[in-house]
């Protein structure tokens, strides 16, 4: 064939047209490419140890064994004046941890709930849905938090004349003390209960599915479950109320003090303002990822429940969401890590997270900028891929099996 | 979003200058024809911008002064205003030639954050501003608190030493910015604001009803706030350090802003080698005859800079205190030029 003839040969003999062949051509521009990337860490490296010494400035990470002096309100372990940055790390870590996980969760309900909204028949509760997401998402979050903290929890009363919340504690401008428990002795058998009673409904639900399989009859799992898991550890706190002097579990009350109420357990309103802000904001994203993966839902899905005679609810939920998350899922996870990162704006309401207490108050004490960033960089990375990984597995469970 | 990335920004930015930015500030400077300042972002009396963005206070003439010295015109200064938490990062990196934004001297920053600091242009101790209705009288008296302050401040770590020295408790919530502080503090979501007092001089002014809120009498440390450069360039360092000196000098010595040029017919030994009429004193800086000359027309001598910014006449109404000299009982004292 004629074709044939003016195509190089990759069978070439002669050695000058090695450099024709695209596989001697890719490898080339690999290992290129490597030394360029190699060459220019080793400057940067070289280069900024060259300038910290130029500058006198010390490196090394020994600095972390020392003491840290200043307080942060919200810690989650053990803190003191005296812990090392070490500590300060952790504290700040878990911080952020803290307020991602909560505004996880709470992102993806409300954006569940917004993004199922706007596409209701409904129009009130559509044109609802639309205006929170187009407002929502198209203001700064930094602006948001503002509101949040500086606008909206400065309603509050001041600190000495709390909001009594009855059994729910005290409301004012400086959080909320909720009332904290207080653990008796016999507090382990209602864990214990409540264990039982959670693995029994695990027995239940692949009891019931098998029985399901084979006779077609439903199993009312929800109110039997309920009754285990709420039920049995009911009864095991008054067992273990009558046979102990002490009560199984109380509460203790905040009670008013000079400088605000006392006690109890405390919720500071730095953490609400920042999850208050990440959680809305984020869930109007999540809110348009996920009418847009219910949208991805051939109609015929829906049509063909129908006529199987399904309820539009159990359509819903059993046949269109579940398709409708092959879509959502990845891009879910990038709000997932958005707000994780995003949380890192807790500094300007004083909310003690990784990169304010950490990258800010212990850099700016010990003046090691090198040292504190590339800790937390490194560290944001690491939660950044952890939650890439667990989403991704979760995708690949979901994921359309083809047979 | 973006202020709380200029840690990593300067800190990349430390990573790739050129070793050189170190060395010879004096010659990067003239050759840009200004020098930059880094200032706070808005503390009446040291440094402030008003609406036109024209920068006044203590700090800035500071850095008028510095400007004035190297290119005989106070406007040759630039300002870049910077977070307490920026400050250091911004200076070592060479975003700033020189910090003149009320830092304290201490010795661990002095040693090992790679700075020198030139002196001191306020001597300064932190005190407690509390609401008038809390009814406290002391500090002592403070236990159970919660405290509004700056992060990434000397403060953080003398609050912390106060209260567990005294065994009192006490909540620090800490912010990035001086704005959000005072806010945080004028809604009540404090009992108690701590900064340098004469940082709470000036930011009571910002609070709603000033007048609803007393500065406590206890000084809990020692604060003397004053300029740094980078370690390591002599010149710069002496450029700085003794601009200031001149000024301190000049109030010493009676040369005000008006008279500067009368008194270079002066016949004592000391004004003539301070304004250069005998001794070649701004040669050896690398500056010219008229260096203090040219500091002083700029901004004054110390005195008439800390009257006109921060003194009893002027809103915050700061009494001179520590900061007379020496031959009146205070603390400020120049080397001589000689």
């Amino acid at each position: 064939m004629a074709v044939q003839d003016v195509l190089p040969s990759r069978k070439g003999s002669s050695g000058f047209s090695a450099l024709n062949d695209q596989r001697v051509r890719g490898a080339i521009f690999q290992v290129l490419l490597i030394v360029a990337i190699v060459s220019f860490a080793w400057w940067i490296i070289h280069n900024t140890a060259a300038n910290l010494r130029a500058q006198g400035i010390g490196f090394g990470f020994g600095i972390l064994r020392d003491s840290a002096g200043f307080q942060i309100n919200q810690t989650l372990i053990d803190y003191q004046e005296t812990s090392s940055y070490v500590r300060v790390y952790f504290v700040g870590l878990l911080n952020t941890l803290l307020v991602s996980f909560i505004g996880v969760i709470l992102a993806t309900i409300i954006g569940f709930i917004v993004g199922i909204s706007r596409l209701s028949k409904n129009w009130v509760v559509a044109r609802a849905a639309y205006v929170y997401i187009e407002v929502l998402r198209n203001i700064p979050l930094l602006l948001q938090i503002f509101i949040w903290y500086f606008a909206v929890l400065r309603l509050l009363p001041a600190k000495r004349d709390a909001i009594d919340l009855g059994p729910f504690g005290l409301l004012n401008i400086a959080g909320w003390y909720a009332p904290s428990p207080v653990l008796g002795r016999g507090f382990a058998l209602v864990v214990a209960a409540l264990v039982i009673g959670i693995v029994a409904t695990f027995v239940l639900r692949a009891w019931a599915r098998r029985r399901q399989m084979a006779t077609g009859e439903i199993f009312p799992l929800f109110r039997v479950a309920l009754a285990l898991i709420v039920g049995l550890p009911l009864i095991a706190y008054f067992v273990a109320g009558f046979t102990f002097a002490n009560p199984p579990f109380s509460l203790e009350y905040p009670t008013p003090g000079n400088f605000g109420p006392r006690g109890g357990l405390r919720v500071f309103p730095e953490f609400i303002g920042l999850l208050m802000a990440l959680s809305f904001y984020t869930a109007s994203f999540i809110a348009e990822i996920v009418r847009a993966g219910i949208l991805a839902v051939p109609n015929g899905q829906t049509e063909a429940s129908y006529s199987l005679g399904l309820r539009p609810g159990h359509t819903l939920r059993l046949v269109v969401i579940p398709q409708a998350m092959r879509v959502i899922i990845p891009p879910l996870t990038s709000q997932y890590l958005n707000l994780t990162k995003n949380s890192s704006l807790a500094v300007a309401i004083a909310y003690p997270d990784l990169v304010s207490v950490f990258a800010g108050t212990a850099l700016n004490q010990t003046g090691r900028a090198v040292e504190f960033i590339l800790i937390t960089m490194a560290t944001y990375l690491t939660i950044s891929l952890v939650t890439s990984l667990f989403m991704n597995w979760y995708n690949r469970s979901v994921a359309l099996v083809e047979r | 979003m973006k202020k709380s990335i200029v840690p990593l920004v300067a800190g990349a930015a430390l990573a790739v200058t050129a070793v050189s930015a170190s060395a010879a500030t004096l010659d990067d400077v003239k050759a840009k024809g200004s020098v930059q300042c880094g200032v706070s972002q808005g503390l009446p009396g040291f440094s402030n911008p008003d609406a036109q963005g024209n920068w006044s206070g203590l700090d800035v003439d500071t850095c008028k002064a510095i400007a004035a010295a190297i290119f005989g015109n106070g406007d040759a200064a630039k300002f870049t205003p910077l977070s307490a938490k920026e400050r250091f990062t911004a200076l070592q990196s060479g975003e700033v030639d020189v910090l003149t934004r009320n830092t304290t001297w201490t010795m661990s920053r002095d040693t090992d954050l790679g700075l020198n600091f030139t002196g001191v242009n306020y001597y300064d101790g932190q005190g407690f501003m509390v609401p008038k209705d809390l009814g406290v009288s002391s500090a002592l008296e403070l236990s159970g608190a919660s405290v509004c302050t700056n992060t990434g401040t000397t403060t953080e770590l003398n609050v912390a030493d106060y209260f567990r020295s005294h065994d009192m408790d006490y909540e620090v919530v800490a912010f990035e910015k001086a704005d959000e502080v005072v806010a945080a503090y004028d809604a009540g979501r404090c009992d108690v604001y701590t900064t340098d007092q004469s940082g709470l001089y000036a930011q009571k002014l910002k609070l709603t009803n000033p007048d609803d809120h007393v500065i406590l009498p206890e000084i809990i440390s020692k604060e003397p706030l004053g300029p740094a450069v980078r370690q390591g360039d002599d010149q710069w360092f002496n450029v700085v350090k003794w601009t200031l000196f001149a000024l301190i000098n000049a109030e010493e010595l009676g040369v005000t802003q008006d008279n500067v040029d009368e008194m270079k017919n002066s016949d004592n030994p000391s004004i003539k080698r301070l304004l250069g009429t005998e001794g070649s004193f701004g040669e050896s800086i690398g500056l010219d005859k008229e260096w203090a000359v040219n500091a002083i027309k700029a901004v004054g001598n110390y005195g008439e800079m800390f009257d006109r910014n921060v003194g009893p006449d002027t809103e915050l109404g700061i009494d001179r205190g520590l900061n007379k000299l020496w031959s009146d009982g205070g603390l400020q004292y120049a080397p001589p030029v000689r």
